[in-house]
Formats: C-alpha cells, sequence, structure tokens
C-alpha cells in the first residue's frame, strides 16, 4: 500500500493516460458537486425553519379569550370571557410541574415622551416569566421582577430601538420614561432576535397595568410554557386538558370554537420537525442514488480501462507480476481518481454554494453551507466509494489470461 | 533443462473440442539453441505457451529445471516466470507509455529490486543490446528492430534460464531480422538456452536444433549446423 515503486507506477499511468483520467474523474467530480449542491439546498432549508421558531421558546402554549358564540348552561351565547388574576393563579397552582413558566399579558398602546422625543408604542404589562418566554435578552440593567409585581412599581423595560428613538445617543438606564403622563422609570434594556417590532415594546409589571389602567384585575392573554421533557404528543394532549379545564371553568360549551382559544406551538413544531425529517431523508436518498450513480459510472470507466489495458495487464503478467499486483494498481489509480476528482466537486460544490447564496435567500434557502464533518465523512465515503467502484474491474483485471492479452489479433 | 512428456492439449470449441496437441515428448538441454517449426494451426505457440508457464496442459509431464509445473497457483505461476523464463514476442509487447529503460526494469520490479539496482541493471541490458543512448526514448520513437531489442534487454533483464521467443522476426524486415538472429546466436553462444518458434526456414536453420510440429505431433527433431546469421549483416 505504501510502496513508493507502487504509486509511482500509478502515477504513471494516470499521467500517460490523462484523457482517460479526466474522463473517469469527470464522473465523480459531477455526482459530488450534485451531491454538496443538494446536501446545501437541504441544509439552508432547514436553517430556514429553525430559525423562524427561534425567536420564542418552542414549548409555548398561548391562551386567548373571546365571545362564546354558542349558548351553554343557560347563558347566552355572545357573552365576553375575561380572563383574570385567579386564572393566571389557576392555572400556575393547578398543573404543578407540567408548567414551566407562565405570564399573563395586557396590552396597551401609549405615547412615549423624553425631553423632546416622543413617539407612540405599544406596551405589555407582564409576568417576570415573560422574559423566558419571549426569548427577551437583557442588554443592560434588569427585567421586570416579583418586587415590581408585589409593590406595582412604575418601572418600565424598554426595546433597545425604543432607547434608540427616544434616548437618542444617552442610555435610557435609570431615566424616567413619560408615558400618557405618567412617569416610568427604566430599569432595563432589552434586544429580541424577532426583529426591530419586537424591539419597539415596553415591558411594564402586569400589577402596575392593572392598577393604572382601570383598577381592576383583568389579564388578556395568559401564555405558559410546558414541561420541556414532554414529548409532542403529551404537549398536545397537554394542550387540550388545559382548553377543557379552561372551558369548564367558564362554562363554555364544549364545542365552543371562539370563547377561548389555545395556540399550542407544540402542534406547529411537531409537523416542522416531521417535515425536516422527511426532507432530511429525501435529500439522503437523492445524495445516495447520484453518489452510486456517480460509483456506477466510475466503476464502467474502470472496466474499460481495463479492456483497454488488457495487453499491458498481460504483460505484466507475463514479466512475473501477481495478481496481487495487479489489482492493487487497478485499486489504487480508481481510489486515487475517485478522491481527487470526487474533491474538487466538493470543493466546486462548496463554491456554488457560496456564490448562489445571495441568490438563494428569497427563496427560504438560508447558509447552505457544507460542514467540517461532510466534508471529511465525504472524503471516507469517496475512498470507500472508489473501493468499490475499482474491486470488480481490479478483480476481472488479475484474472486475465496473459496468453489470451497477448494474442496478436 | 527442461523435459515434457506426452503433453496433450485440448480447446474448446463451441459445443465440440479441438485437440491442439496430442501426445507431445520433448527435452530440451541447457545451452540448446531450438527452432519449433510448423505450419499454422500444428500448436507450436500452444506448446510455446504452455512451456511458458502462460497455459496448462490437459495432460502429461511438464519439468522445468527439476521442478514440476502442474496445478500452479497464479501467484506460483507469476513467481516461476518471473525467475525462469524471459519472453521475445512477434509484436514485441513493449508498454507503450514507458521509456525504453522503464520497459527493461519492469521484470526487475517485480522481483522486488530496489530503484536504484533496477536502474543499474536495465542500462546494462540495454548497453548490451546497444540501445544505451536510447534508454529514454518511448517505444514509439524507435525501428522494429530496435523495439525487438529492447524486449530481448527485457526478456535478459531478470537473469532467466530460458529464452522464449514467439516468432522474434515475424514483424521485422529480412535485413534486421538476421540482425535479431545474430544477437540472439551471440547469447546463445555465451550459454543461454533458447527456444524459438518460427515458420521461416531461413530462421530455423540459424538455430542448432529444429523441431517439427504437423497436426500436435512432432514429426521431426533433428540437429542441424548453424547458419551464423553475421555473415549476412
Amino acid at each position: 500500500m505504501f510502496d513508493r515503486d507502487l504509486w509511482r507506477e500509478i502515477f504513471q499511468s494516470i499521467n500517460k493516460n490523462r484523457t482517460r483520467s479526466l474522463l473517469s474523474g469527470f464522473t465523480v467530480a459531477f455526482a459530488i458537486l450534485l451531491f454538496a449542491i443538494l446536501f446545501g439546498l437541504a441544509k439552508g432549508l432547514e436553517n430556514t425553519f429553525a430559525d423562524a421558531f427561534v425567536d420564542d421558546a418552542n414549548n409555548s402554549i398561548f391562551i386567548y379569550s373571546g365571545r362564546t358564540t354558542k349558548a351553554h348552561k343557560g347563558l347566552q351565547a355572545g357573552r365576553r370571557i375575561q380572563f383574570k388574576n385567579e386564572d393566571y393563579d389557576y392555572l400556575k397552582e393547578d398543573f404543578g410541574d407540567d408548567v414551566q413558566y407562565i405570564t399573563s399579558r395586557i396590552y396597551r398602546n401609549v405615547t412615549a415622551s423624553f425631553r423632546n422625543e416622543k413617539d407612540n408604542y405599544s406596551v405589555r404589562a407582564v409576568h417576570p416569566d415573560h422574559q423566558y418566554l419571549e426569548k427577551t435578552l437583557m442588554k443592560e440593567g434588569r427585567y421586570i421582577n416579583q418586587l415590581d409585581i408585589d409593590n406595582e412599581t412604575k418601572v418600565v423595560v424598554i426595546g433597545r430601538l425604543v432607547e434608540e428613538d427616544l434616548f437618542l445617543k444617552t442610555t435610557a438606564l435609570g431615566k424616567y420614561l413619560n408615558m400618557n403622563g405618567i412617569q416610568f422609570k427604566v430599569v432595563g434594556i432589552f434586544t429580541d432576535d424577532g426583529g426591530d417590532n419586537e424591539e419597539r415594546l415596553i415591558y411594564m409589571p402586569v400589577s402596575t397595568a392593572q392598577r393604572i389602567y382601570g383598577n381592576n384585575d383583568y389579564v388578556d392573554q395568559i401564555n405558559l410554557t410546558y414541561n420541556p421533557e414532554m414529548n409532542f404528543d403529551e404537549a398536545i394532549s397537554f394542550g387540550r386538558l388545559i382548553t377543557d379545564k379552561m372551558k369548564d371553568r367558564f362554562d363554555v360549551a364544549d364545542d365552543d370554537q371562539r370563547a377561548i382559544r389555545i395556540q399550542n406551538m407544540a402542534e406547529g413544531t411537531k409537523a416542522v420537525g416531521q417535515m425536516t425529517f422527511a426532507l432530511g431523508i429525501i435529500i439522503l436518498v437523492i445524495g445516495f442514488g447520484t453518489l452510486i450513480a456517480g460509483i456506477v459510472g466510475i466503476s464502467n470507466i474502470m472496466i474499460f480501462i481495463v479492456k483497454d489495458r488488457t495487453k499491458e495487464l498481460g504483460i505484466r503478467k507475463a514479466l512475473g507480476a501477481s495478481p496481487r499486483s495487479i489489482v492493487s494498481i487497478i485499486l489504487l489509480e480508481s481510489i486515487l481518481i475517485t478522491a481527487i476528482a470526487g474533491y474538487v466537486g466538493l470543493l466546486m460544490g462548496v463554491g456554488v454554494l457560496k456564490l448562489a447564496e445571495p441568490m438563494l435567500e428569497t427563496y427560504f434557502i438560508k447558509d447552505p453551507g457544507v460542514s467540517t464533518t461532510l466534508i471529511v465523512s465525504a472524503t471516507i465515503t469517496l475512498i470507500v466509494a472508489g473501493g468499490i467502484a475499482g474491486y470488480l474491474p481490479a478483480k476481472k483485471a488479475s484474472r486475465i489470461k496473459p496468453i489470451v492479452a497477448l494474442r496478436d489479433d | 533443462m527442461l523435459t515434457i512428456k506426452k503433453l496433450h492439449k485440448s480447446y474448446p470449441i463451441g459445443d465440440r473440442s479441438l485437440h491442439v496437441l496430442k501426445g507431445i515428448d520433448l527435452s530440451v538441454e541447457e545451452g540448446e539453441m531450438v527452432a519449433i517449426m510448423g505450419s499454422s494451426g500444428s500448436g507450436k505457440s500452444t506448446l510455446l505457451n504452455i512451456i511458458g508457464m502462460l497455459d496448462e496442459a490437459d495432460e502429461g509431464e511438464y519439468i522445468l529445471d527439476g521442478v514440476t509445473i502442474k496445478n500452479l497457483t497464479e501467484k506460483k505461476a507469476a513467481i516461476y516466470r518471473n525467475k525462469f523464463l524471459g519472453f521475445i514476442f512477434q509484436s514485441f509487447n513493449l508498454i507503450n507509455y514507458k521509456t525504453a529503460q522503464e520497459n527493461v526494469s519492469l521484470p526487475l520490479y517485480y522481483q522486488g529490486l530496489k530503484r536504484k539496482e533496477r536502474q543499474e541493471k536495465s542500462l546494462f541490458h540495454l548497453e548490451k543490446v546497444g540501445l544505451r543512448d536510447w534508454a529514454d526514448h518511448h517505444p514509439s520513437e524507435l525501428s522494429g528492430g530496435q523495439k525487438q531489442r529492447v524486449a530481448i534487454a527485457r526478456a535478459l533483464a531478470a537473469n532467466p534460464k530460458l529464452l522464449l521467443a514467439d516468432e522474434p522476426t515475424g514483424a521485422l524486415d529480412t535485413k534486421t531480422s538476421y540482425d535479431i538472429m545474430a544477437f540472439l546466436q551471440q547469447l546463445n553462444d555465451e550459454g543461454k538456452t533458447l527456444l524459438i518458434v518460427t515458420h521461416e526456414e531461413d530462421i530455423a536453420n540459424m538455430c542448432k536444433r529444429i523441431v517439427r510440429l504437423k497436426d500436435g505431433v512432432i514429426m521431426e527433431d533433428v540437429k542441424v549446423d548453424q547458419v551464423r546469421a553475421e555473415q549476412y549483416v
């Protein structure tokens, strides 16, 4: 295997028969090129899916209320369902460990100003757990905490863009923000991967909002995340359980779809997971198909090469070449051509992906890279493939009878 | 040196078989120069192939240098071919993409010699056939006679006990043929044993013994007075 003379023989043979070597190399290079592109595209598609769900915790369940559409238990249709603090407490206490994080949400729109800068913003009044549900990242200061809830403090946590808009180049931390005439202290600035809209939000303690905007204990929406140890099916049935319990609690008919609505991320995540999985299988099948086509291609050409070299191999045998040396000459040539050509194909594939990357983004294909692991495993696959492709022809070559090969035709 | 007893060989042709060698008895001593003659189909090439271990007999005995050649594995056959035999072909059978020197080195490579040794030996044998200056040329740049000389150098390189030549002058003009024959005679003078298959009388007469084959049997086996090829050159 590591005999220098053997390699010299092989390099000489490849070098002196360039057309033949190029021809066989081309098949492999092309197969690997296709394989790399396909793989990259699939990876890109997968990345897009993964990114779409990175913004929020993907084990979230959102619970909304609306108006009833059906009469039930002597109550009329059209009744408005209003969540209150007690519902939040109920969900938090009764479901125990099944609930990981939970928060209420109240929505308001405010005009906020600092000195001469002024603009309209959405306010979300929340519990401390909201930070984990929304995957809010603190840039400076702190998030809303339990003390704020208990004391109904007038504090806000503002998005990076709110700070940029209103406080211009100065820091907002510790300063007072005027919202509809009431002064709120800025205790934190956050960033969010969800985009610009998410970074133009203002968060305040839910109890403060209830005191200021109505002096009641109303809540617009309750969000929670289920225990991440649940699998998708458990999570989906957990969502159904919450729906049923809440409908009971508010005397809503079981088949009333509007009064209480639940959005369970598990359902979407499951679908995406299945799709990614299916996509992976398809890519694998196509990829392997291409690879096999490549192997068959080079195997064909190796057979041709053996035929082409029959006379030469016969001469070698007459001069004392052992069958083993004939096998290694053909096998190593096949492996060498496959490995080099395959590598060229791989590099070209990576290059094509890099070039096409900006255009592909339009088609929901993001970062269509080929990983180092893939390159390493592809290289190993190539060597094995070259071995497989070369084996049969090499075996055939070793069985050449010199007398047949040397017959003058 | 070489003993053959009751050698038979048939080839299947379609569903029948063609009996090519029908009991050949032949014995060759060291230092002999034997011509094997016969028209085409007489079995002379088949006999040479069996002697050259390129083919195996169906029946009979073949002893080469005290070794019985029978049921050889491919690997064993390769070793024996390399050690005992040197081949010279009608169509030279040089490897086109290798230089003269590389061609001559090939049997040495299969003998497992080091590169440096191979180079020295191959140059020595090219010198012997008078083509040292052509060492770096490819077969396509050589004339027919030169090609056959390279082939002879290659056959000699492994220092074999027996040289087998299958119509060595078949592809050459008369002058070059005699030239090659003169060289082969010179090798014989130095003690090499040669077996030459030919169908040309004048070539056969340049050997020391003529074995005539017809329809798979030896018709005649006579010693002759060797005609020296130099006088024609």
